[in-house]
């Protein structure tokens, strides 16, 4: 894959990863043993038949592979840029186990973007309407993915959205220069065209309660809301003004377009120094929009090491790429402000790693020593949680941990109709779980609908897999 | 798209929109405020919702003129189009009967108080309205507050109307005078604080509707984040109504000048290109 230039990316929004040439995409393919059991298939979420669409690029029929992509999930050109391809198809790859797996991530970009600079869309089969009418609440990846699934089965599907553009994380989250808002559009687009509403500005529990979405005639409701609310250490000059939530700052910067303040109305705070608190994707977004934004000098601050990071190998590549430097093992106990209450530098303990915690990894513990980063402005990305607004309004509803949805595995909640998947049942996780999750709850709602329910399985706590 | 119904001139640099928003209006409670952007390019706003009409589907926004999305607001006409509104959002009022009530204003935070004294009333509680202005015209709705209130006391820096000084003494008089129940503030952050520290000796139950820097509304960013009794709250999800005596003011007032000057950067530009243009600023 072609990257741009680092010096020259780290000043705009551009996007960063240039996809590959024709020529490459089919010599990639053509490494493909296709194997009589794939691993890769059985290391997607949603299962794409992985060796199939190569098969199709080996014979250059693009389009051919998209459609075959499509069978199984409607948003390629998102999957294709922001999945962790390393941990899922390609890091089943038997290749990979000697040399360089196939770079299957690359390939479904590829036939993505090649219908795109076609302009040409090509619809699937989509069933005639069935008369049964199913709301999703999110437009997020596991909304989209709902909502696609239903309306081409023959279901009048409307996705109601909270803010101005659909998109959910995808459009609010992830920078432009990770993956361009044409290119969420553009799949956007694609899902209406199957016949989805989407309705913004609409908060289910506020604008309207589920209750009354249910009168209004929807069979069945699927929250796909995510996990929309920023944690924080809880320490002391957290509250300083240029301290932002990683989830304001890229919210400022991505849906309301801060960047280009003050041709847009909202801004955001440019700074010289800046410290990123966190070790995910999240917190590379941030670090790399601050230095996009101007900044001169950008560190991230994680409690652990490299090895422990949960974002993407690729994205630490990238921002070291583009001069952002890592103070790993580095805990921020207090954020230093001056006489104006404006920040002006983070203290922070040295850890060292102990035994591993629940989730595996190594758990960081205070050495004793401490240092002080001078800095203009703190970001704090160390994840999100859920979001109350919309829980809180439906009664009976099961939950666990800090608010999460219960759901089975096919996103049924405790409450007949009521579905539920994505980060609000897992907490924060990725674009292609959500996807996942989205599949499997419309095969349910389609169940359900049609009387021809499974046994409601318990719901349990599901497994985070981060 | 919202469209505006009707465009009301109430005192110099405040409007009153009404707007068409049936959902909305059909589950505003007292206390509730909606996120609206104007266009495009705009940046999005909290506004409290001052009045709703369920039979007509329309929600009643009143706003003063001070910035650039707020001036521009102010531009628009019968007819036109709002892009965005969300809401109703933020908790609602928790009414109940209390007693006696007394519900003090300042500028234009009068607006968010008008809904809360319906619902007072309508609960059966005796209610008194302080309202406080610099000068007379700035009094917001003194007819209809004093319409639904048991006693009116406007106050104004000049002595245009009602009584010559802060809104402060007068509430420090009725106190005296008589059981006080709950106080409600809403105005500027340091009119909100006076009547905090003056009621938080004699315990009286004193709730504050907080109007911080909001970006999305909906508790997913924390741009609104304020501190309450030590601890960090969203106004969006949380709020916007909170104990006075818990409010840390002054992180809210620092908070919310953060973006002064690029506010100041907004407003100018916009007054350059409007004039330009050879329209008027309304």
């Amino acid at each position: 894959m072609r990257f741009r230039n680092p010096d020259k990316r780290k000043n705009d929004f551009k996007e960063v990863a240039l996809g590959l040439t024709e020529r490459q995409a089919v010599a990639e393919a053509n490494r493909c043993l296709q194997c009589k059991k794939p691993h890769c298939v059985a290391g997607c979420p949603v299962e794409i038949d992985i060796p199939k669409f190569i098969s199709f690029v080996k014979e250059k029929d693009y389009l051919g592979g998209l459609r075959k992509i499509r069978e199984f999930n409607m948003l390629p050109a998102i999957c294709g840029r922001v999945c962790p391809q390393e941990h899922q198809c390609q890091g089943s790859c038997i290749l990979g186990k000697k040399k360089r797996s196939v770079s299957i991530g690359a390939l479904e970009r590829f036939v993505a973007d090649y219908e795109l600079s076609s302009e040409q869309m090509e619809l699937p089969e989509i069933n005639p309407l069935n008369g049964h009418r199913v709301a999703v609440v999110g437009s997020g990846p596991a909304g989209l993915t709902v909502a696609a699934d239903l309306a081409k089965s023959g279901y009048d599907i409307t996705v109601f959205e909270a803010l101005h553009e659909p998109g959910g994380v995808l459009t609010y989250g992830i920078p432009e220069f990770r993956l361009p808002k044409k290119i969420i559009q553009r799949e956007i687009e694609f899902v209406k065209s199957l016949g989805v509403k989407i309705i913004l500005n609409w908060v289910v529990g506020r604008t309207q309660t589920v209750n009354e979405l249910f009168e209004d005639g929807f069979k069945a409701i699927f929250i796909g809301v995510g996990a929309g609310s920023p944690k924080y250490l809880g320490i002391p000059g957290e509250n300083l003004n240029n301290v932002y939530f990683a989830s304001e700052f890229l919210t400022r910067v991505n849906l309301m377009k801060a960047y280009k303040f003050p041709a847009y109305d909202t801004p955001v705070k440019r700074a010289r120094r800046v410290a990123v608190v966190g070790g995910g994707n999240v917190a590379m977004d941030s670090a790399r929009t601050a230095l996009r934004l101007g900044a001169e000098k950008v560190s991230i601050v994680y409690r652990r090491t490299e090895h422990e990071m949960p974002c993407r190998h690729e994205e630490v590549e990238n921002a070291t790429e583009e001069g952002i430097e890592f103070f790993y093992l580095s805990n921020p106990k207090e954020i230093l402000g001056d006489e104006r209450g404006y920040v002006k530098a983070i203290r922070c303990d040295r850890m060292v790693l102990c035994e591993p915690d629940a989730s595996g990894r190594r758990r960081p513990e205070c050495s004793g020593e401490e240092f002080i980063l001078d800095v203009d402005q703190v970001i704090m990305a160390i994840g999100q949680t859920s979001n109350p607004i919309l829980i809180r309004s439906i009664d009976g509803l099961d939950l666990w941990g800090e608010g999460y949805i219960k759901a089975d595995h096919d996103g049924r909640t405790n409450i007949p109709g009521i579905f539920a998947g994505g980060d609000i049942t897992t907490g924060a996780a990725t674009v292609i779980s959500a996807m996942g999750a989205g599949k499997r709850a419309a095969r349910s709602i389609d169940n359900f609908i049609m009387g021809r329910s499974k046994t409601q399985s318990q719901p349990t706590e599901p497994v985070l897999t981060q | 798209m919202f469209e505006i119904l009707q465009k009301k001139k109430i005192a110099p640099l405040v409007d009153e929109l009404t707007i068409s928003a049936p959902y909305i209006a059909g589950h505003a409670k007292a206390g509730n405020f909606v996120v609206l952007r104007i266009h495009e390019k705009g940046e999005r706003i909290p506004l409290t919702i001052a009045d709703a009409d369920r039979q007509q589907g329309t929600i009643t926004l009143l706003f003063q003129k001070i910035g650039k999305t707020t001036v521009e607001l102010g531009m628009l006409k019968p007819g036109d189009p709002i892009k965005d509104i969300a809401g109703p959002l933020g908790h609602a009022t928790p009414v109940t009967k209390y007693g006696h009530c007394v519900l003090v204003g300042g500028g234009i935070g009068s607006a968010t108080l008008y809904p809360i004294l319906k619902a007072l009333k309508d609960a059966e509680n005796k209610t008194t309205v302080i309202l406080g202005a610099r000068t007379k015209e700035l009094l917001v709705w003194e007819d209809k507050f004093r319409e639904h209130s048991n006693e009116m006391l406007p106050t104004t820096d000049d002595g245009s109307s009602g009584r010559k000084g802060l809104v402060t003494e007068v509430l420090k008089e009725v106190i005296e005078r008589e059981q006080v129940d709950l106080v409600i503030a809403v105005g500027p952050i340091r009119m909100m604080k006076a009547v905090s520290e003056l009621t938080r000796p004699y315990k009286i139950k004193t709730i504050v509707s907080l109007n911080p820097v909001m970006v999305e509304g909906t508790g997913m960013c924390g741009a609104c984040r304020v501190n309450i009794a030590g601890k960090t709250r969203f106004a969006c999800a949380d709020g916007p109504e909170f104990d006075g005596h818990e409010v840390d003011f002054h992180e809210l007032e620092n908070r919310l000048n953060f973006y002064k000057d690029e506010e100041g950067q907004a407003l100018h530009l916009f007054i350059r290109k409007t004039k330009r243009k050879g329209m008027k600023l309304a």
